[in-house]
């Protein structure tokens, strides 16, 4: 509670992002009213006129498909900085175990990945399997790989310079094992930071590849794709834009704040230090 | 030393020229949102192609008109023979092709036996089809006799598909276009635009005033809007967003039309792939659809229902839509008996077109509660869609606007997408086809329409209305689409 109380940024992200995870699974068995139910009468009204938060071009209640796109942008942000979180971390972690022409490989290829942007190597893999969750997933893994590869590969070529490690090597223990018993445990927080600012990252992808059409397809909320939808609407119903809009602004600042927060309380250095 | 004496009297007199004049070069931009994959309408069936090139780039031995009436264009006139089966047409003399070439009797015989051909790739084959001999008696003589009488002959000359076009430019007409129209090929920009530049040697250039037409492709409704405020593009004959074409028809700068056009919005469905082989599927499935929701959330409320596939602005028309109109209860009947009490999955492949995505979005919420999950997977219009739907019919359902005039025999055309085969439906069509006399023939057409708004081989939603944004100085736009196209030969900018 101390800790919290010495780190706002970190209270506040993470109320914020508590919220967004408890909205995400309220979503699952409960809503104003149904997300995609149609209700042309109310076409377009403001808020509070129709629902909490207005209605959509088809009349859709907009706080209910807010609440469910909460639940689609997270699982599919979750699922992807996994994927590439495993991927990193492994290709990392090797790379500093091995050295050599491994790490170069690794590393290089890394660096290869890295030059293309997620939403450019989204609309490639939706043109070989076509748009959908899937390719989303894939997009915003692929990207993360790299990331977590340097982090880890860098995080882990100090813990091989500490002693313990020199300990457990003079004992005879191989490359895999030290990796599993003492390097991976040591960077483990960090790790947790940077898959939690990562998050962020996903998000705000996985809004621009609806936004483009390659994500979550219709009719499954959305907020990329509410945003998109919504843009011939500006100037009639501008909370149509708003609302999701804010919704990934949120999101996105919600993650980053944790991320920082957790940083300042685990970052391995700050640690050392007290 | 003449000439250089010519070109100094020629700038001196340019210069003294006051500005603002008749020197002043007439230039149009044309916006669309979907772009040709080809500029020769006489080998593929894009609507794309026809609204760059007709009636601009080619022109048919007649017209039709922006009523819908058959005109005279290369043949000044015609006679047809009592029994319907000779036409004899009189050509239009000191006619060139833009390569210089002169058009004569032979060239409509040449296109006309290369449509009928049969490796020809024509979209509307079925045009030539009566055609049993053209002759040429001279240069400026076509006869063309008929196996059979053809009621629509003379109207489907006037289309697209049925062009003149000549023997030494046919095969690169895809790419490197050459008619007779008022506009000759400039340049393409693939992905961008297409550039047309008036024609010098045309036949009737006295009356043309563009002296250079562009069409340009933006796809996106925003950036459509956007381009037009900007003064990039003067006009856009379909807009793309119906709910900016109220805003756009408040602004002055503007002239915004709601006209019509003669495209049906249909949920073709595939005929042949269980459980849509079944009947009261598809009836079930059609009274699912409230048409008025469509219409509203889809296209803002403009736009008019239809309940089988057939023009209201046809004389022929009967209104069907209370065949099968929304009755949730009975479509739940009719699953049921169908044995699909439990409901079922289906697919629709959406093209990217506003009206497709959101048409089929709405069809989604709306079927889902008659128990029919509906998986929507996008797929690009034209080349995937053409591909994957049109050619190899590897879909469920999907959703297109048929645009091309009266073509309710689509659903008899064999290897058609629909996959539809019904032979009381084929016997009327082609009875229809064979009748000259008009009121026999428009019994008929009532009756197929009928026939199809029972049987529902496609779920007929809505007609697509033609919203059209240019600017207010612009003189001679068409204000509806009696067939696809962008005819810009009487356009001009007020004084």
């Amino acid at each position: 509670m101390k800790a919290l109380a010495r780190h706002p940024t970190l209270l506040l992200g993470g109320l914020v992002t508590l919220l967004l995870l408890a909205t995400a699974f309220l979503s699952r068995v409960w809503t104003p009213a149904p997300p995609t139910q149609i209700q042309i009468t109310r076409r377009l009204a403001p808020p509070l006129e129709a629902g909490l938060l207005g209605a959509d071009h088809f009349g859709r209640d907009i706080a209910s498909l807010l609440m469910a796109g909460a639940w689609n942008s997270l699982s599919i942000a979750f699922v992807a900085v996994l994927l590439g979180m495993a991927g990193g971390v492994l290709l990392g972690t090797l790379a500093a175990a091995w050295r050599g022409w491994a790490e170069e490989i690794v590393m290089r290829l890394a660096d290869v990945t890295f030059a293309f942007p997620a939403v450019l190597s989204a609309i490639m893999i939706a043109a070989l399997i076509g748009p959908g969750v899937t390719t989303a997933v894939i997009a915003i893994g692929v990207f993360n790989v790299p990331v977590f590869a340097r982090v880890a590969r860098s995080a882990a070529l100090q813990i091989w310079e500490r002693d313990f490690v020199l300990a457990a090597r003079s004992a005879g223990k191989g490359a895999l094992l030290i990796t599993f018993h003492h390097v991976l445990p040591n960077i483990a927080g960090l790790l947790i930071v940077q898959a939690t600012i990562q998050l962020a990252m996903a998000i705000l992808a996985e809004a621009g590849l609806s936004f483009l059409g390659v994500g979550v397809p219709p009719p499954h909320p959305s907020w990329g794709r509410m945003l998109s939808d919504s843009q011939t609407y500006l100037s009639q119903a501008p909370h149509l834009a708003i609302l999701p809009g804010l919704a990934i602004a949120l999101a996105v600042l919600g993650f980053n704040m944790l991320g920082d927060g957790l940083r300042d309380v685990i970052d391995p250095k700050l640690r050392r230090k007290r | 030393m003449k000439t250089k004496m010519k070109l100094i009297s020629a700038a001196v007199l340019l210069a003294a020229t006051p500005l603002g004049a008749a020197a002043q070069e007439q230039a149009l931009v044309i916006g669309m949102p979907i772009e040709p994959p080809n500029l020769d309408p006489t080998t593929a069936a894009p609507v794309a192609i026809r609204e760059v090139t007709w009636l601009n780039l080619y022109e048919g031995l007649v017209q039709i008109d922006r009523n819908g009436e058959v005109q005279p264009l290369l043949a000044e006139s015609w006679e047809v023979s009592e029994d319907g089966l000779t036409y004899n047409f009189r050509l239009r003399e000191g006619v060139t092709f833009h390569d210089g070439t002169t058009f004569e009797a032979s060239d409509v015989k040449f296109s006309f036996d290369r449509a009928r051909s049969p490796e020809s790739t024509n979209a509307q084959k079925q045009i030539f089809e009566p055609i049993e001999e053209i002759e040429t008696p001279d240069d400026h003589t076509v006869v063309i006799r008929l196996s059979e009488p053809s009621g629509n002959f003379l109207y489907y000359l006037g289309w697209g598909d049925a062009v003149i076009v000549a023997p030494e430019s046919a095969d690169s007409n895809q790419t490197q276009p050459v008619g007779t129209g008022p506009f000759q090929f400039a340049d393409w920009v693939r992905g961008d635009r297409v550039e047309l530049t008036a024609y010098e040697d045309y036949w009737d250039a006295e009356n043309i005033h563009l002296d250079r037409v562009t069409f340009r492709f933006i796809n996106d409704a925003q950036a459509q809007v956007a381009a037009l405020r900007a003064g990039d593009v003067h006009a856009f004959p379909n807009l793309g967003a119906p709910e900016l074409f109220a805003e756009l028809s408040r602004d002055e700068r503007f002239s915004a039309v709601a006209g019509n056009t003669e495209g049906e919005i249909v949920a073709g469905l595939n005929n042949k792939r269980p459980p849509l082989d079944d009947v009261r599927v598809r009836q079930a499935l059609m009274n699912g659809i409230d048409r008025s929701i469509l219409i509203e959330g889809a296209y803002s409320g403009y736009g008019q229902p239809i309940g089988s596939h057939f023009s209201p602005n046809h004389p022929a028309y009967v209104d069907t839509t209370d065949v099968l109109p929304y009755d949730p209860e009975r479509a739940r009947e009719l699953l049921a008996e169908a044995g699909y009490a439990d409901g079922l999955m289906l697919t629709i492949k959406m093209p990217q077109m506003a009206y497709a995505s959101r048409s089929a979005e709405l069809i989604a919420a709306l079927l889902s509660e008659i128990g029919v999950q509906l998986e929507i997977q996008p797929t690009e219009f034209p080349a995937q869609w053409i591909e994957e739907v049109f050619t190899n019919k590897d879909y469920e359902m999907t959703i297109v606007a048929h645009t091309e005039p009266l073509d309710i025999d689509i659903y008899q055309r064999e290897g058609y997408y629909f996959q539809y085969e019904d032979q009381e439906f084929a016997e009327l069509i082609e009875e229809a086809g064979r009748t000259t006399d008009e009121n026999a023939r428009f019994d008929l057409y009532a009756q197929a329409q009928r026939k199809l708004a029972e049987d529902v081989p496609a779920l007929f939603l809505f007609q697509l209305p033609k919203l059209g944004v240019w600017d207010a100085r612009l003189e001679g736009m068409w204000e509806n689409t009696p067939i696809p196209s962008n005819v810009v030969r009487d356009v001009r900018w007020a004084e």
